[in-house]
């Protein structure tokens, strides 16, 4: 398989289809979206936290290429049920690991976001992906229950 | 247009573009297992082989510091970068060498005057007037150089088409215009813009003119005279030379009343510990030891470029854009920006802005790099451009001579499949 289709393999490719969690956030101020100026890609997120403090609900209304578009989508699917703090924990280890701050092999345990594993052949496509979960980490502290 | 109709008709004054392609070593590479396409000139072009042999044979033969050393070494050194610098100012056509300061790039060329020209010429409620298709280095240093002096940056808005109307310079115009920064050619929508008619335009009204130079010298004959620009700031390395290397032209009353910028050795004529006087120019603003590998790989290629001759470079990459144009035109959920989109005759340089359909302009550079296409995608260093025109990013295929139809062809194809591919 070619660098290229493990970037965009089928797991990528089907979230950006049809993306989960996508909706239209027009209740979300547009200051508080998350931008990525290189390629003008741009998110904001929606979190409903929910009894003891575990995330119920997270969607997402952005417009973004293939990499970040899918990577929203897993995000909003994988974060269902965690405690606030969780969701902190993990945004901070699955962005480490993109970076390469942490061997991409944490990936491993978490699902399908190990098809995000093949970033690490493309540095300049590490920012699409984190930025739903630069995003999450900014909107955490904000989310109240519904 | 068919493109067979066109095979015989691939040359570059009396070269082929196959033959010329020869001169360029790295065209000859793969990019995942494909031959590569390289359309990303605007961006950097490649390098003559001739360019590549002349550093090497200058650090394997000649290199020594220069305007110092007594030695032959260095009195060999000295004469190929002052060489270098004479190949620049005959390029450009200034009135003398002094009128040429080698830079970095055009980058550091427009910060030297907005530094130093600036400092001495802007004063609280000066304005500067930009336009909103400037380059960051031909936007931001002018943003800088206002802050410091309290003087007001103004833009030039663009017209749908993506050109620059004299009217709305002239509507945009304040009594304290002091400085009018213009690109020649735009790197995102490939306009050509008309810069002696706004030189003059300019002048007539008592303010400078800079022109930033940077796409306009690898692809037109550039004569500052007869566009009568007081500055104009150019790269090497668009201009099939090294990187690192590049000149700024000025008028030689104005660089001669300008304050030095940096200071250091070369740039001084007498220095005692409590003050110093300056050299003459242009080495007043050449302080430390020089780019000399980067001049004599510049000075290569002007003798490259003129060999193949501007008009022959010139004609071919009208024929090439022409070509690209209507094939680009035909592929399916294309959206062509600027000058690809609104060509007019002799105003339209080789640069081809397209969004494709809803598909993000990393995803189709992503999909045509598999390909062994080489494109840029994102707002090309132009963010306000970007969104003036509505798109945040946006992709961008920029030609030289040794592009060929066969290369443009394969772009059209691997769009259809990118569009595939996506939706």
């Amino acid at each position: 398989m070619s660098a290229f289709d493990d970037l965009y393999q089928e797991i990528i490719m089907d979230h950006y289809r049809s993306p989960r969690g996508a909706a239209k956030l027009d209740h979300v101020p547009q200051a508080q979206a998350h931008e990525n100026p290189t390629c003008g890609d741009s998110i904001k997120l929606e979190v409903v936290v929910g009894e003891g403090e575990r995330l119920e609900r997270v969607r997402f209304d952005g417009k973004g290429c293939a990499i970040s578009t899918a990577s929203a989508s897993l995000m909003t699917e994988t974060l269902r049920g965690l405690s606030v703090s969780d969701a902190r924990d993990r945004a901070d280890t699955i962005i480490k690991a993109l970076r390469g701050d942490l061997p991409a092999s944490v990936l491993d345990t978490m699902g399908d976001l190990a098809a995000f594993k093949s970033l690490t052949s493309f540095p300049v496509r590490v920012k699409c992906a984190t930025l739903a979960w630069h995003a999450l980490l900014v909107t955490l502290p904000a989310a109240k229950g519904a | 247009m068919g493109r067979i109709a066109h095979e015989n008709a691939q040359l570059i004054g009396t070269r082929t573009v196959e033959d010329v392609r020869a001169d360029f070593p790295l065209l000859d590479r793969t990019v995942n297992g494909r031959s590569l396409a390289y359309l990303d000139n605007a961006a950097t072009s490649q390098k003559p082989r001739a360019v590549i042999d002349a550093i090497r044979v200058y650090y394997e033969h000649g290199n020594a510091n220069v305007h110092r050393a007594l030695h032959t070494l260095g009195e060999e050194a000295t004469a190929a970068y002052e060489e270098a610098r004479g190949k620049v100012q005959r390029l450009l056509n200034a009135r003398s060498s002094r009128e040429i300061v080698f830079t970095r790039g055009t980058t550091e060329a427009i910060n030297l005057v907005a530094s130093t020209w600036a400092d001495r010429e802007l004063a609280p409620g000066d304005v500067v007037l930009v336009t909103e298709m400037e380059h960051h280095s031909n936007l931001v240093p002018w943003q800088l150089a206002c802050a410091r002096r309290g003087a007001e940056l103004r833009a030039v808005p663009i017209t749908e088409e993506g050109t620059l109307d004299l009217e709305e310079i002239e509507k945009s115009w304040h009594p304290r215009t002091r400085l009018v920064a213009v690109t020649y050619v735009s790197n995102v929508l490939g306009t050509i813009n008309d810069v002696k008619a706004i030189a003059a335009l300019a002048h007539a009204r008592g303010a400078t003119v800079l022109v930033d130079g940077a796409q306009a010298v690898p692809h037109l004959r550039v004569d500052v005279q007869d566009i009568d620009c007081d500055f104009l700031a150019f790269s090497g390395h668009k201009t099939y030379g090294p990187m690192g290397i590049g000149a700024l032209y000025g008028k030689e009353a104005l660089l001669e009343a300008m304050p030095p910028w940096m200071g250091g050795g070369e740039m001084i004529r007498s220095v005692s510990l409590e003050s110093s006087t300056w050299n003459e120019l242009p080495w007043k603003f050449e302080a430390g030891t020089p780019n000399v590998e980067g001049a004599v790989g510049l000075s290569e290629a002007i003798d490259y470029l003129h060999a193949l001759g501007l008009p022959a470079v010139r004609g071919w990459e009208e024929v090439l854009a022409a070509y690209a144009r209507e094939r680009l035109a035909a592929v399916t959920g294309i959206t062509l920006y600027g000058a690809a989109r609104y060509p007019r005759p002799g105003r339209s340089a080789s640069v081809f802005p397209f969004t494709l359909g809803g598909i993000h302009a990393h995803d189709v550079a992503q999909f045509l790099d598999r390909e062994g296409i080489a494109v840029r995608a994102g707002h090309h260093c132009a963010q306000p451009l970007a969104r003036r025109l509505g798109v945040p990013a946006t992709v961008r295929a920029s030609l030289a001579f040794y592009n060929t139809f066969s290369e443009i062809d394969r772009l059209a194809e691997a769009l259809e499949s990118a569009r595939r591919f996506y939706e």
